[in-house]
């Protein structure tokens, strides 16, 4: 801690103005949620009625209600899914097509959403599938699962392998072993898998606009058609409370990979 | 070593289910792009026209491959506006890319050189918002860019401006949206190289005379290097295919190529162009993709 390697005026300077560049947006929209006026930006006094407004919108509220469904069944499947491809990816060495495999888990993660929502309802169209719930839920399921994959495999990485051939030298055989000692020590990094998978499918506006069918649309593609035709405050309304929402869904998986640190080496960032 | 091999075989069959599902629903897909960028317009529905069927046999396939019509990339060639928005778009994503880590680098600086229990505190500060849904926080943005709002009035009560000006539907307005959108995406990475570098080095050239700026450029901005590819490969690619942002943000008049794909299909439903746009897009990716890879062995040799 000299002179060099010290905090200056310019460091604190400059997360300042970067953490109130990345708030201040998020909470003038949550303050203005409460704003009496019609008019979005004349201030008018506290007031809940564009809360109001958005629980007796019934097409808002069965978006919303599409929307909660999709993501937790697909951060769900894509939690089993996930897992499963981290545990062999890092405990399985080599099998046949694994540079295939990792491929296909990482490609989704930097890949334009344009194009995996573009293949996807291509392939639907082909199958002739119904578009709705359970193609917006594959296809979220298929983009989450890679994330899901990145943090419980970073998890089993900084797992000590020793504890299973422990348990697998004292008489394990090794589905036991798996069960009984990994899987409970990797369980907060499971948990905050899943979470990840679920803000990630309740956020998703480009993949699910592709593969969503006429009738079900989710909260984001509602929002999205709104706000193109300008602003609303019953919209500032709902976007505090999907805030809410994934507050607390935070909190949950700051605890969870809390847990997973005081265990053992630093868990996921994610 | 030996429990560890009995281990790997059915950690081995974990794979299995996952195996399938993303040959299923991520490889098959493209498979099927590529065939419809290969087909030809129509206006029946689907809106395309098969130049060959898979469940035709080997022989049909064969003809048809004989047959293939690349029309539809010859077109996007052709054609100024799949050229503009591709240029547009290369355009956008290196400027915002750079304005990311001219904005990131000092944030993430400033993290690193935090005391280490706040360096956590700041971290999840950094992460909150990528957790919080991205359309809500460009939302937030026309809240304040709109003609009465925030910024305008704020401009206006300090007298800095005598009428409101116009940010919505303008270049600045996508640029500060999206720097707003990846700026965490750039922070983590680079905090997470300067975290881990060592301060007496910069202690070193500081003792031996160096001015601040030099240690800064000599020493800390190359060690810090691979968190800067990490960073902006992070940042490049999904800007190139960026399409909520400047649709919301943006004016109409210049198109990027996610937006002119998203219209190629929906309005103008010309599925074989689309795909065709599709899969150009994916190979321009691909080349800083293959680029960091590259830079990452020659690192990864280097430090042997």
């Amino acid at each position: 801690m000299r002179k060099v390697s010290r905090l200056s005026r310019f460091n604190v300077a400059s997360l300042a103005l970067g953490l109130a560049f990345l708030y201040l947006p998020i909470l003038i929209l949550v303050i203005y949620s409460f704003n009496a006026s019609r008019l979005v930006t004349v201030w008018g006094g506290w007031s809940l009625r564009w809360y109001h407004e958005f629980f007796n919108d019934r097409a808002m509220i069965e978006a919303a209600w599409m929307s909660f469904r999709v993501a937790v069944s697909s951060a769900t499947i894509a939690t089993l899914l996930g897992t499963l491809a981290a545990v062999a990816l890092s405990r399985g060495e080599r099998f046949r097509g694994r540079t295939l495999f990792s491929g296909m888990l990482y490609a989704p993660l930097v890949m334009p959403e344009v194009i995996t929502g573009l293949s996807l309802l291509l392939l639907f169209v082909a199958l002739n599938a119904e578009r709705g719930f359970w193609t917006v839920t594959i296809a979220h399921t298929t983009l989450t699962m890679c994330f899901v994959a990145v943090v419980v495999q970073s998890r089993l990485g900084s797992l000590d392998r020793s504890l299973e051939e422990a348990a697998m030298d004292l008489g394990c055989d090794p589905v036991r072993a798996f069960l009984s000692m990994t899987l409970p020590l990797i369980a907060p990094a499971i948990v905050a898998g899943w979470m990840l998978a679920f803000t990630l499918s309740l956020d998703d506006l480009v993949i699910a606009s592709f593969t969503t069918g006429p009738g079900s649309a989710t909260l984001p593609i509602r929002i999205y058609s709104e706000v193109r035709l300008g602003v609303k405050p019953e919209i500032n309304a709902i976007c505090t409370l999907v805030i809410a929402l994934i507050a607390v869904v935070i909190v949950i998986a700051s605890l969870a990979s809390k847990l997973s640190s005081s265990q053992g080496e630093s868990a996921a960032p994610l | 070593m030996s429990s560890r091999r009995i281990f790997a075989r059915p950690a081995r069959f974990a794979a299995i289910a996952p195996y399938v599902w993303m040959v299923l629903f991520f490889l098959v897909p493209f498979a099927f792009v590529l065939k419809i960028s290969l087909s030809l317009t129509a206006i029946a529905q689907p809106p395309y026209e098969p130049v060959f069927d898979l469940m035709a046999g080997w022989d049909a396939l064969k003809a048809a491959f004989a047959a293939l019509s690349i029309d539809n990339f010859k077109l996007l060639v052709s054609d100024d506006i799949y050229v503009f928005a591709y240029v547009r778009s290369l355009t956008v994503a290196v400027t915002a890319t750079a304005l990311l880590l001219l904005i990131g680098y000092p944030i993430a600086y400033g993290m690193a050189r935090l005391p280490k229990s706040w360096q956590a505190v700041a971290m999840v500060l950094v992460i909150v918002p990528f957790w919080t849904s991205f359309l809500i926080r460009i939302y937030a943005w026309i809240n304040i860019l709109q003609h009465d709002g925030l910024l305008n009035q704020i401009l206006l009560a300090l007298h800095l401006v005598s009428q409101p000006l116009v940010w919505l539907s303008t270049n600045s307005a996508m640029y500060i949206g999206i720097v707003y959108s990846y700026l965490p995406f750039m922070i983590l990475p680079l905090y997470a190289t300067l975290a881990k570098m060592e301060p007496a080095l910069e202690e070193a050239a500081g003792d031996l005379g160096a001015p601040p700026w030099q240690v800064f450029w000599l020493v800390t901005f190359p060690l810090s290097l691979p968190g800067v590819g990490a960073g902006v490969l992070l940042c490049f690619i999904p800007i190139v295919g960026e399409f909520v942002i400047p649709d919301l943000l943006a004016g109409s008049n210049s198109l990027m190529i996610g937006q002119t794909l998203w219209l190629e299909f929906f309005t103008n439903k010309d599925w074989p162009v689309a795909s065709a746009a599709a899969i150009v897009l994916l190979v321009v990716l691909l080349v800083p993709l293959l680029l960091y890879e590259r830079l990452q062995k020659r690192q990864l040799e280097q430090g042997r």
